[in-house]
């Protein structure tokens, strides 16, 4: 009898009383879909949880770039739009870069995949205008580009979007701890600052 | 050894992990009562998360619908927990992981000591984790000579200052910044001498320390918040992006989880996404929360190994009332809301699993007579019920265990016959006036009922009983 | 309306005053009060200290006692939590469905006093006069276990002459629970302690609440102290008339052994 059969078996074992399941879970909670939109709550989240927001036409994305980046290296993912990034800074393309040359750069550039208004949720996916998980973390710095189309309300809004067998990684303002006194601090291991920059609907990504 | 006997539901191994204490909560609790300097830390902590969690979760409308699902998902679960398992297994081996199953502490850390022995590894780096904690992985690891590194903050202020952990979400709780500062200038190599108590500060020496381990170690070992049954999918909910570093820079990734971990379902993510992050840490979503399914070609660890971990969770499911301790999704907000905990800490507990939800899973998970203590750890004020995301009944099931506790002869004996007195109205009557009932019930059967009277009065017997002046009426 | 009173062990031998109390309070509001002779202990005391075994008894006693009445009360949330949230459970573990399902029956007629008054009878005005600074604490069972709310503070508002401060950190345990304060009574103590720093920061000259024990618990503590402090039930307040305040006068306490 190896391990699997042993654990299972006890499982088994231990449920000899088979116990119905509930004959459904009550899902009274707001589900998806129950709530508009609201972008100046995204916002608002965003800004408490010590993240920087820029709002833009999408033709100033790479000004905003410049703002915040300009003079320094960023690490782009292979799928971003060339024309969110200025003159101004120095940008290599993620072509399987090893973990210390992203460590190198100052900053990170990408799109995302979708964002949750009421949390300050950010979702990055892994497509291609995204990258690699590694080049959104170890840069000290996160531009993050979010259109006003890819905001949903909650989360039951987000976990019905985003696609299951994807790295995902949700992203709620700056790395922090609240391991000293329970306090919330940014900034530890993950980019020690976060700008998303949100343009209208319909724009980001097909420039 | 048959068939039978290796089926059986069995409580986790003595010899090996971290859930039993060296000595009783009471005496413990009495050695940290006496220092003030952790009491004060607790308290400061504590105070700080109940007013940070209750404002987010007062933010949501929907909080209670929330539990209410959150707690039928987990009794679900329960019910179907082995054909869930084999949906997980199928789901993660299809996605390219591999699969291993534990039966106890000795199998799980043999089995992550051999996956890192394979690999060539002499370190791994450690995203926190409850389970591999409650095994004694890091112990297990040393032994065979490979270096474990905690890379949470809390971890690492635990492990540097050769310390125990006594909280679930935060493991050095006990400590303030001062303390911390001193720790890491006594422990960490080229730190700054001129470190400050700032938090941020200290959080900044943490990034500077770890920063090189991430880059160069091949192996990490985590733990997980959730596994989803339907699509092989695990998650690890995190702060300080240390979790990110660990599930996405090495080579190997190996997750030890505990069976009870598993989600039926990926739209069940919506239920605990809003749940954990409000009671655990207060805030409405935590910094980053990372999600994968086996493994993604060219992106993240290109190993990935599951360990599935019973250790005595198959004798918690094996007791009806008690099984609802394996709903737990480890948020503490027990601990912080607990009376005791906030004067006693987490040492006192004995267990990796402090507080209001380790006096009842930690009893479980080893038998009732190895922590026969802990059920008796609480004064049953229920506030660990109102807090609990998923709704679990900890008093009613501290009185379930303590039915099951190892009783003192004397005590067990003045109970019965209590009992048979007070089944008896005319013998209860003339006890009644012949004691008042605090003999009855105090002096004569509990023999420590002076350690109320040390620093109370009792209330003087009055001139006639209730029932006396009835009957004169 | 034909009320049962069940006094709980401890008002019955500790307590009297609570009990009696509630005696008055309700003939004087035009209730019947019956006193069930053969009731003694609801049992609560065994199953939270591990003896569900025991406690089997003394909960067929209650119910076969209090079956025949419509509506039962007792001056104290802790006991009616354990009827309402034990004796089913105890009854069960024994396999006795019966007795559980009798005691689902009983215990959905059985109400705390505040509950009583509020919700069964509709009154918050008792008509009790109680001219002191008082404080409530709000005990665990009756907040948490049967939820009464606020319905003692409404109560507690309508009395003439009574003067109600808030308790800072009302909602902490006082730290008694039963058994917890003899097995862990340093804690115990540390919790009291606590709780007694909360009652004199509102210079208050009495603090009630709806559960002797509890009261037994912080009285003895600020007793010990000499802090000055008296605990009062709440039934004796809300019997309280002018001319005719008694409560808490009678000075029970001892030092202790």
């Amino acid at each position: 009898m190896n391990s699997r059969e042993i654990v299972l078996g006890r499982l088994r074992a231990a449920l000899g009383d088979r116990p119905a399941p509930p004959a459904a879970v009550p899902r009274d909670y707001r589900p998806a879909g129950a709530l508009g939109v609201d972008l100046d709550l995204l916002v608002h989240r965003l800004t408490d949880y010590r993240a920087t927001v820029h709002r833009c036409p999408e033709a100033d994305v790479a000004q905003v770039v410049d703002e915040v980046l300009g003079g320094r290296r960023v690490v782009v993912p292979p799928g971003l739009p060339r024309h969110w990034l200025p003159a101004t800074v120095a940008a290599v393309t993620d072509q399987n870069l090893t973990a210390e040359q992203i460590a190198a750069v100052d900053g990170v550039v990408t799109a995302a995949a979708v964002a949750v208004a009421e949390t300050g949720t950010i979702v990055l996916d892994a497509a291609p205008d995204q990258g690699r998980r590694v080049i959104s973390l170890l840069p000290d710095v996160h531009v993050c580009v979010l259109r006003a189309d890819q905001v949903v309300a909650t989360v039951p809004d987000a976990v019905a979007r985003v696609a299951p067998g994807r790295p995902l990684t949700w992203i709620s303002g700056p790395s922090a701890t609240s391991d000293i006194e329970l306090n919330r601090v940014e900034g530890v291991h993950g980019p020690r600052q976060l700008h998303v920059v949100l343009v209208p609907d319909g724009q980001a990504g097909h420039g | 050894m048959t068939r039978t006997f290796l089926g059986m539901p069995a409580t986790a191994p003595r010899g090996v992990g971290n859930l039993r204490g060296e000595e009783s909560f009471p005496a413990a609790a009495r050695r940290a009562l006496g220092d003030a300097q952790l009491r004060r830390n607790l308290r400061h902590a504590t105070t700080t998360i109940r007013a940070k969690s209750g404002a987010v979760i007062g933010e949501l409308p929907d909080w209670e619908q929330l539990r209410a699902a959150g707690s039928a998902i987990k009794a679900d679960v329960m019910a179907r927990l082995p054909e869930l398992l084999e949906q997980l297994e199928s789901a993660v081996i299809a996605a390219g992981g591999t699969v291993h199953w534990a039966a106890d502490a000795v199998e799980a850390n043999r089995i992550v000591t051999d996956l890192v022995r394979a690999a060539g590894a002499e370190r791994v780096m450690k995203v926190k984790s409850m389970a591999t904690q409650e095994i004694g992985l890091n112990e297990a690891l040393e032994a065979a000579g490979i270096e474990p590194v905690e890379t949470d903050l809390a971890e690492l202020i635990v492990q540097l200052g050769r310390d125990r952990p006594s909280h679930i979400l935060v493991p050095a709780i006990h400590r303030n910044r001062a303390e911390i500062r001193e720790i890491f200038l006594r422990e960490m190599p080229g730190v700054d001498p001129a470190l400050t108590d700032e938090p941020a500060a200290l959080a900044a020496a943490a990034r500077r320390h770890l920063r090189e381990t991430f880059l160069s170690t091949r192996v990490a070992v985590s733990g997980a918040n959730f596994a989803v049954a339907e699509t092989g999918t695990l998650a690890v909910v995190e702060s300080e992006g240390n979790g990110r570093m660990c599930l996405t820079l090495p080579e190997t990734l190996i997750t030890v989880m505990g069976v009870e971990k598993i989600i039926p379902s990926w739209a069940d993510l919506e239920v605990f996404l809003q749940l954990l992050p409000r009671a655990s840490t207060g805030e409405r979503m935590n910094p980053y929360t990372s999600m994968w399914t086996g493994v993604t070609p060219g992106d993240g660890p290109q190993q990935v190994h599951l360990v599935l971990l019973d250790n005595g969770r198959s004798a918690v499911l094996a007791d009806a009332v008690g099984r609802q301790a394996l709903h737990c999704i480890r948020c503490s907000a027990c601990l912080n809301v607990c009376p005791v905990y906030e004067r006693t800490g987490g040492h006192a507990y004995g267990s990796v699993y402090p507080g209001p939800i380790g006096a009842v899973l930690s009893p479980q998970l080893t038998g009732v007579p190895d922590n026969a203590s802990l059920p008796y750890a609480s004064s049953l004020c229920g506030a660990c019920y109102d807090a609990c995301p998923v709704k679990i009944n900890i008093p009613e099931l501290l009185v379930h265990l303590r039915g099951q506790a190892p009783h003192p002869a004397t005590e067990a004996a003045a109970m019965g016959a209590a009992a048979y007195t007070m089944d008896h109205p005319r013998l209860y009557a003339a006890a009644q006036r012949a004691a008042g009932l605090a003999r009855l019930a105090g002096r004569a059967l509990l023999p420590p009922l002076n350690g109320w009277t040390a620093s109370r009065d009792l209330p003087a017997a009055p001139p006639q009983t209730f029932r006396q002046w009835w009957a004169e009426r | 309306m034909r009320i049962a009173l069940f006094v709980t062990c401890l008002a019955d031998t500790l307590f009297p005053e609570a009990a009696k109390a509630t005696v008055r309070l309700l003939e004087r509001l035009g209730h019947e009060v019956v006193f069930p002779a053969d009731q003694t202990c609801c049992g609560q005391m065994h199953v939270n200290t591990g003896y569900p075994d025991d406690a089997l008894r003394l909960v067929r006693r209650h119910v076969r006692v209090f079956a025949p009445y419509d509506v039962v009360v007792a001056p104290s949330g802790s006991c009616v939590g354990s009827v309402r949230h034990q004796h089913a459970m105890v009854a069960r573990r024994a396999g006795d469905e019966r007795l559980a399902s009798r005691a689902e029956e009983v215990a959905s007629r059985t109400c705390e006093l505040s509950e009583l008054l509020v919700d069964v009878l509709g009154v918050t005005d008792v008509g009790a006069y109680f001219p002191h600074r008082v404080t409530y604490h709000p005990t665990c069972h009756s907040l948490r276990m049967i939820r009464v709310g606020d319905k003692p503070l409404r109560l507690l508002r309508e009395v003439r002459g009574l003067e109600l401060v808030e308790l800072p950190q009302a909602e902490q345990c006082c730290g008694f629970g039963g058994t917890f304060a003899v097995k862990n009574a340093d804690t115990s103590t540390a919790m009291l302690a606590d709780k007694m720093r909360n009652v004199l920061a509102t210079r208050a000259e009495v603090c009630t609440a709806g559960d002797s024990s509890c009261l037994m618990h912080i009285g003895g503590g600020l007793s010990r102290l000499r802090a000055g402090v008296r605990t009062v039930h709440l039934a004796e307040i809300l019997a309280s008339t002018e001319g005719a305040e008694t409560a808490g006068e009678r000075d029970r306490l001892e030092v202790g052994s």
